[in-house]
């Protein structure tokens, strides 16, 4: 069986975890091309106009994969720790795929909500393996086994080690430069290339070290997130929201540049905790948000890369001296 | 402490009602107006959702009047809503204003909390006073609703234009005066038999309209350029999906629109099987309830950039393909006209009656 997965969205954070559990369980898995304009415009033809960009992207990649597998897989996470949530569009993602015009072909969608306990959570693994074989046993060891992938994985990540290389499993060294970026975002808008016009690599061939959100560990996002007035319910935000706390707190980085992406709900609120907290620490570490949707242009990212790295080695040279 | 409050449909006649049982003091924000709205954009992030920028706008015209608390409900997410209260916390202190800022979030997550904010905001009751003036006040507000959920149906069929309009402010003048239970519940039948004061003509066949969406959109109508108002006078027939009542109320049971929200998702389910926040599955469950009960259209609205919205959006041209019932969405913001409104709703209007014709010559 050919079980396609749409290289968009959740597949940067749980890929290793997916394919390793497939593959054990006897099933070929289908990863559609990378996001390339022909992907992109099959999205934003597909999906309604007020549907943000990583997902109207994720409508191109499914489009541009249905005919060459026999199930899609589309998961719906509601929840990957207990008490917070992903982004509602993740709740309602197969629903949204399903209502399209379009043959489909089955569509594998079962419910991930860590709300609901750890034996919810395993029911659904069941459910999932289900598709695939009755042997119950199989279906807990490929699990397992995902999640060992999962873990290395993350560890790569922790060691600090750029998603894309990680996921690739080809790894380059880093840059010798002076200045530290942390980008932060979601992995599905700045490792993805074509949305994010190689912003990573683009800073990278000026010889600049390239933080990511994904590098700072769960239990320091934990920790300095505790500090909010309010608990964030978004898994994801709280994992952005984290890192830039902690890089503000422990001035690791001499920049941040944070990628969202328009009409994104979530980014849009914790762009302001983020702005307090570096008014709060007298902007020490400059901040640039840049915004991102379909109709972005390459010309203007590369200006404002070209003055933001330019202010920084400006200041870090004047500090230095 | 002189508490404010933003603005949503009737809320300020039900809050100003219950904070005068507490006797504490408030100050009501200035209706929501262009300057609102101006004030909310210029503080609020770009593409946050709209009512967060109106809301914002309201608080910094009630802190301008001298109020010096705010009270705000919270929430578990995962709609944006409930982030609202820390954000505004956030924004308006950046912007200079300083004052107490009271978050009541949903009892079931921590009820001490919740008993030590009332209390902050009662200061002078106890917590039995509380309770009671929120019991009665419920009351006087399930009343409010009922006068407008009967506005809403009998408005088509008005013979003088403007008739129930003018016999809704009457009746809610009339509720307006009640305190006591008993008055609550004489001024209830009093306004309700004030509606039908208007001179009705029962003989006509109006158009069926449901509206669904968003509460916050829905039920303002300084935001919604008071749609319903223009629907009504057009002769069309009108239910609506949520009231403030049913939207506050904790219970699954929706005292004003009727249907348990069990029931809702139970119709949503075939083509929204999951919650997704807010009031996204509900708008898709109302919808094919709606064109179950032969409603001839349905309207969205929705603020731009509104999550569960958006995704109940994305599955309703699947309903319009088993259904067959038209769905107009009105996606409203800083930048939406009346005029490109009322054009649409006008186009709607026809489509829906050349829909209705057609029908009847088949059967005919």
């Amino acid at each position: 069986m050919k079980v396609g997965v749409p290289r968009a969205l959740l597949y940067y954070k749980y890929f290793p975890l997916w394919e390793t559990f497939f593959s054990e369980l006897g099933a070929e898995v289908v990863l559609s091309s990378p996001t390339n304009k022909r992907i992109l415009n099959l999205g934003t033809e597909a999906a309604e106009n007020e549907v943000c960009l990583p997902v109207k992207i994720f409508y191109g990649h499914v489009i541009s994969l249905k005919d060459k597998v026999d199930a899609l897989f589309i998961p719906r996470i509601v929840s990957v720790e207990g008490g917070a949530y992903t982004c509602p569009k993740f709740l309602g993602l197969p629903d949204m795929i399903r209502a399209l015009d379009v043959d489909l072909p089955q569509i594998i969608s079962p419910t991930f909500n860590l709300k609901l306990g750890l034996r919810e959570f395993y029911r659904s693994v069941y459910e999932l393996g289900g598709f695939f074989t009755k042997n119950l046993f199989k279906i807990v060891m490929a699990f397992q086994k995902g999640l060992n992938k999962l873990d290395s994985f993350e560890n790569l990540l922790h060691d600090g080690h750029l998603l894309n290389e990680a996921l690739a499993g080809r790894f380059f060294p880093a840059p010798k430069g002076r200045l530290r970026i942390g980008v932060v975002g979601h992995p599905y808008n700045i490792f993805d290339q074509y949305i994010s016009m190689n912003l990573i690599e683009r800073l990278q061939k000026k010889g600049i070290k390239v933080l990511t959100a994904e590098m700072v560990e769960e239990e320091v996002v934990d920790k300095i997130v505790t500090g909010l007035q309010k608990k964030l319910f978004w898994t994801y935000e709280k994992d952005v929201v984290g890192a830039v706390f902690h890089w503000l707190d422990a001035k690791s980085v001499d920049g941040i540049i944070y990628v969202l992406s328009f009409a994104c709900g979530p980014d849009s609120l914790i762009q302001i905790l983020i702005e307090h907290e570096a008014k709060q620490q007298g902007f020490s570490v400059p901040i640039m948000p840049i915004v991102i949707d379909e109709h972005s242009g390459e010309a203007g990212l590369v200006t404002r890369l070209e003055a933001f790295v330019d202010m920084m080695s400006r200041k870090v040279g004047s500090e230095k001296s | 402490m002189k508490l404010t409050f933003p603005h949503m449909g009737t809320l300020d006649m039900v809050l100003s009602d219950l904070f005068s049982r507490l006797e504490t003091d408030f100050i009501i924000p200035p209706k929501t107006s262009v300057k609102t709205v101006n004030l909310g954009t210029k503080h609020a992030p770009e593409f946050a959702c709209f009512p967060l920028k109106v809301t914002i706008g309201n608080l910094i015209e009630g802190l301008e009047a001298g109020a010096d608390a705010v009270v705000m409900v919270g929430g578990i997410g995962p709609c944006r809503f409930g982030f609202y209260a820390e954000v505004q916390n956030k924004i308006l202190r950046d912007a200079g204003y300083d004052f107490e800022m009271i978050v009541l979030e949903p009892p079931t997550t921590d009820i001490k909390d919740f008993m030590k904010k009332c209390k902050k905001i009662a200061p002078k009751k106890t917590l039995w006073q509380i309770f009671q003036a929120v019991r009665v006040g419920w009351k006087k507000a399930v009343a409010i609703d009922e006068v407008e959920k009967k506005v809403l149906k009998t408005r088509c069929f008005e013979k003088n234009f403007g008739d129930t309009t003018a016999m809704h402010k009457k009746a809610l003048a009339v509720l307006g005066k009640a305190i006591t239970p008993r008055e609550i519940q004489m001024a209830r039948d009093k306004a309700l038999s004030v509606i039908d004061g208007a001179k009705k003509d029962f003989e006509n066949n109006p158009l069926k309209i449901g509206i669904v969406g968003e509460f916050y959109v829905l039920l303002e109508p300084c935001i919604n350029f008071d749609i319903e108002r223009y629907l009504g006078q057009k002769g069309i027939y009108l239910e609506r999906s949520v009231y403030l009542t049913d939207w506050i109320s904790f219970s699954k049971k929706n005292p004003v629109m009727g249907l348990s929200n069990d029931e809702v998702a139970k119709a949503a389910k075939p083509y929204l099987s999951h919650f997704v926040g807010g009031e996204g599955q509900a708008t898709v469950g109302h919808v094919v309830k709606f064109a179950e009960e032969g409603f001839d259209g349905v309207i969205q609205l929705l603020p731009f950039t509104c999550m569960p919205e958006i995704i109940a959006k994305s599955v309703l041209p699947k309903i319009h393909r088993e259904l067959d019932i038209p769905v107009l969405t009105l996606v409203i913001d800083e930048q939406t006209g009346r005029a490109g409104i009322i054009t649409r709703l006008e186009a709607f209007i026809d489509l829906l009656w050349s829909k209705r014709k057609k029908k009847l010559s088949i059967v005919g």
